[in-house]
């Protein structure tokens, strides 16, 4: 009599060697450190970014020079990181001015009755039904352009979509019945906003705030190249594209070509960083 | 304590009325129960008596004053159908019982809540025990009327006899006048002193 059983295993279980959450984390790690050393070099790199020197002249990538040089001897490594600082300086300062104004606007629009929420509501769709770049130009230009001019430009242009999402969310908390429920077992309202709003409305605003970034830098970058931005003795990554278009027909793709390429890595990494952050952030998908 | 509904209209469409001048009244001492099917507004009712809904007109009294015009405490609790829709997904259970009176241990105890589960969060617990904190949290020292909207049918008849045994005690010792609605007739007439039913003519 044969009575023991056998079991058949179909598939041998196998740690993955990272799993999805710590993947993820993996990408906001490293992209913050690559975005934080980009800043920390670019603003100590100092006036090598507008030292001239004419023995190099338009020089090939090589070792010395990894980007190459310009027609006046500048290194265009310095130069790139230099801008790419600056970018993400006024990326920082636009996006939390831009962040801080939908968050009042937001909350402002979903607690303080009907009549305030028409009106906001009205701005926002005011905002968005403009051609954004042109928004952009306008602001910027009627302020005498210069960094002054794209800076509040920018800040004060990328508010609507993150006003409508923290607008939906807190009204949709307001229905919630649980928070309804707070109020009958007699949580003052101030309890009710510490305890069941912020807590569920602050990621959202975080996220928010990081994907801002992105449109922050590439609108400050185009603003500039369009010559309404940045004043030309600046660095800008938008400077920097906007004269190497006239030394392309020359030959020298190198002007362009390093700058951009550096500008949509930056660009893509801090969405990646914003929608990796999502990810942990989610319930939904925290545990995938 | 007297719970009054005084001539309550109310519809969600414009021109619909769901419920026609209502007239209801119930004691500390009474244990209401009403029938009805699927659809005929028994949740609504529950909400408007509770004081989550305002009524197109009449009013909600509780001893002669507005429910709306209460603050702080509600004297009357609800108990909700579903407890995962009343609950914050984002707080533990400690934290969402703790936010209205302090809850005895005795009544955590009658209710069967095991300790460990106050430190898990809603998405850790079952349908059933997540109830059980729902009942607790309505039964704060200042609650006078309870009003529960079919709240065992997610739980083993075992469990909803255990529970109902603790609940009918519970509200006999302290007073507490209870509106029970469901479409289970056997509860209803083990649980209530008087029944009301509603009917397509909104005859009450």
């Amino acid at each position: 009599m044969n009575n023991t059983g056998s079991i058949t295993v179909l598939q041998k279980y196998k740690r993955k060697q990272l799993n999805q959450r710590s993947q993820t984390l993996m990408y906001i790690a490293s992209g913050s450190i690559f975005l934080l050393a980009i800043t920390v070099i670019g603003t100590l790199v100092g006036d090598i970014a507008i030292t001239t020197n004419f023995t190099q002249k338009n020089f090939l990538p090589h070792m010395a020079h990894p980007f190459g040089t310009d027609w006046l001897g500048r290194d265009m490594l310095a130069r790139t990181l230099k801008g790419m600082s600056i970018s993400i300086y006024i990326g920082l300062f636009a996006s939390v001015i831009s962040a801080v104004i939908a968050a009042v606007l937001g909350a402002a629009a979903a607690t303080l009755g009907k009549k305030v929420d028409a009106v906001i509501t009205w701005f926002i769709d005011l905002v968005m039904g403009i051609p954004h770049l042109l928004l952009l130009i306008l602001i910027s230009y009627a302020l005498g352009r210069g960094t002054f001019g794209v800076v509040v430009a920018v800040a004060i242009s990328h508010w609507p979509v993150l006003t409508r999402i923290i607008r939906g969310e807190i009204l949709q908390l307001k229905e919630a019945n649980y928070i309804k429920i707070a109020e009958k077992l007699g949580q003052s309202k101030m309890k009710i906003v510490v305890k069941h709003m912020i807590p569920h409305v602050f990621p959202q605003f975080l996220v928010g705030l990081v994907l801002l970034f992105p449109h922050a830098i590439l609108h400050e970058a185009a603003l500039t190249f369009l010559g309404f931005g940045l004043p030309p003795e600046q660095p800008g990554i938008g400077i920097i594209l906007s004269e190497s278009m006239k030394y392309l027909s020359l030959g020298m793709w190198w002007l362009a070509l390093f700058p951009g390429m550096v500008l949509m890595t930056t660009v893509l990494l801090f969405d990646v960083v914003g929608g990796s952050l999502r990810k942990m952030i989610d319930p939904h998908s925290a545990q995938e | 304590m007297i719970l009054e509904a005084k001539g309550i209209s109310f519809g969600y469409k414009k021109d619909v009325n769901l419920f026609d001048q209502v007239q209801i009244t119930v004691e500390s001492h009474e244990r209401v129960g009403i029938i009805a099917p699927s659809g005929f507004g028994k949740t609504t009712l529950c909400q408007i008596l509770a004081g989550y809904i305002k009524p197109i007109s009449g009013q909600v009294l509780l001893d002669g004053k507005d429910i709306h015009k209460i603050q702080g405490y509600c004297p009357v609790q609800m108990i909700w159908q579903h407890p995962e829709k009343v609950v914050n997904p984002r707080l533990r259970m400690k934290g969402t019982i703790a936010e209205g009176d302090e809850i005895e241990e005795r009544i955590m105890d009658g209710l069967g809540i095991e300790r460990d589960w106050l430190n898990r969060f809603p998405g850790e617990l079952s349908g059933g025990e997540m109830q059980r904190f729902c009942i607790a949290r309505a039964l704060g020292k200042r609650t006078k009327f309870l009003i529960a909207d079919e709240i065992s049918t997610m739980l083993d008849l075992i469990t909803q006899s255990q529970i109902w045994n603790f609940l009918l005690a519970e509200l006999a010792e302290r007073k507490i006048g209870l509106i029970v609605v469901t479409h289970s007739t056997p509860l209803i007439e083990r649980i209530a002193t008087r029944q009301v039913v509603l009917a397509t003519n909104y005859d009450i």
